[in-house]
């Protein structure tokens, strides 16, 4: 699994963020992911926790203190667009099958978010 | 003062939409501009362990009509399929990944610059066995092509649906073993179609070589047009 790299991306992003809005510390952070992007959202957490939120300030890379943040998760579920009915729908498993026609869709609309939404810096 | 960490300074919101896989594929983007200025199909090869990647990779060496095949292969810790691959006469580099489950785009840059792509036209990356880790990455293919044996069983494709959906084409493999195993062909195919339905699919033996026609004449029709002239990405 590789959550604790992606946490580490998020952490790498967040903290550019930070520095560059002039910020010194990160107290939570929105990250949306989609059910299709491969990733846990316990696995996250944990990841979470040991990349950022038991993190002490000085250690490691940077100079925004992010210890105690908090993780927002947000997930999105799958949407495809049916080509025939020319809609969108929800695929209530993982045959991507339009509910109203049959169709099996290969369009993919959301699901595959793995997204850092929002910050909040002081 | 704050009422939610006790700091002194206000808290704002920095909204900022930003995937955690932006600077990946940003790299994947440049990968693919450069394999495409050098004439090459780049392939992404994935299935979970043992599946015959590397199995598939040796016949397509031998079998490649157009130039050496290059290979970028990741691994966990070893060099053996480097090895097996050199052996079988594609230029072959191999990366470890230590604890990493999958390949990232710069890596597979570092990689490319160290191949020597004379005459080549073929570059195959063999990502990390794994159906979960690697289908999110983007490493600048223009082909994403899954491997399924089978001795996996036929629900694979609806067990790890993102990977077989993200594929081009799909190759059953290790058919030789088909009638020892058991295996349900019409339910492996219509399990894939229903998670795949645009996928190219490729039953094959790469023990044996057989049924490897196909997927060569595939990979053909899909080699770039070569840009000689164009300039360097
Ligand atoms: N009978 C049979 N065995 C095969 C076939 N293809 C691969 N194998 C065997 O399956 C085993 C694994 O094959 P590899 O080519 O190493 O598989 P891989 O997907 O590259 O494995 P990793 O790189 O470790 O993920 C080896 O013992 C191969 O000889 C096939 O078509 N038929
Ligand atoms: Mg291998
Ligand atoms: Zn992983
Ligand atoms: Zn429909």
């Amino acid at each position: 699994m590789h959550e604790l790299a992606l946490m580490a991306e998020l952490r790498h992003l967040a903290e550019e963020a930070a520095s560059r809005e002039g910020a010194s510390r990160i107290h939570r952070l929105q990250l949306r992911i989609g059910s299709l992007s491969g990733v846990d959202a316990d696995a996250l957490r944990s990841a979470f926790a040991v990349v950022m939120a038991d993190r002490e300030p000085g250690d490691g890379s940077g100079s925004i203190d992010t210890q105690g943040s908090t993780l927002e998760l947000e997930v999105v579920r799958t949407v495809c667009f049916c080509a025939d009915c020319q809609q969108e729908f929800a695929p209530s498993d993982v045959i991507h099958a339009c509910p109203r026609c049959g169709a099996l869709s290969t369009q993919v609309l959301r699901g595959r978010e793995l997204e850092l939404v929002a910050l909040e810096v002081s | 003062m704050c009422g939610t960490c006790g700091c002194e300074r206000p808290h704002r919101l920095i909204a900022l939409q930003q995937s955690l896989l932006s600077r990946n594929n940003a790299q994947a983007e440049h990968n693919r501009a450069h394999f495409q200025h050098h004439g090459l199909l780049a392939l992404n090869l994935l299935s979970a362990p043992g599946s015959g990647k590397t199995a598939l990779l040796e016949q397509l060496a031998r079998l490649w009509p157009q130039g050496p095949v290059g290979v970028i292969v990741g691994d966990l810790a070893t060099d053996n399929d480097a090895r097996r691959l050199q052996a079988a006469g594609a230029q072959a580099l191999q990366i470890r990944t230590g604890d990493l489950c999958h390949l990232e785009a710069p890596q597979v840059a570092a990689a490319f610059e160290q191949l020597d792509i004379t005459d080549m036209t073929l570059l195959v990356i063999e990502n990390v066995g794994n159906l979960v880790c690697p289908t999110a990455f983007d490493l600048g293919e223009q082909l994403r092509l899954a491997v399924l044996s089978v001795t996996e069983g036929e629900d694979k494709p609806l067990k790890y649906p993102a990977l077989f959906q993200s594929a081009d084409a799909v190759v059953i493999n290790k058919s030789d073993l088909a009638d020892a195993v058991g295996f349900q062909r019409q339910e492996a195919l219509a399990n894939l179609r229903s998670i795949a339905p645009r996928a190219r699919v490729f039953e094959l033996s790469a023990r044996t070589g057989s049924g490897l026609e196909p997927l060569v004449s595939w990979l053909c029709q899909h080699l770039p047009v070569a840009e000689p002239h164009g300039p360097h990405p």
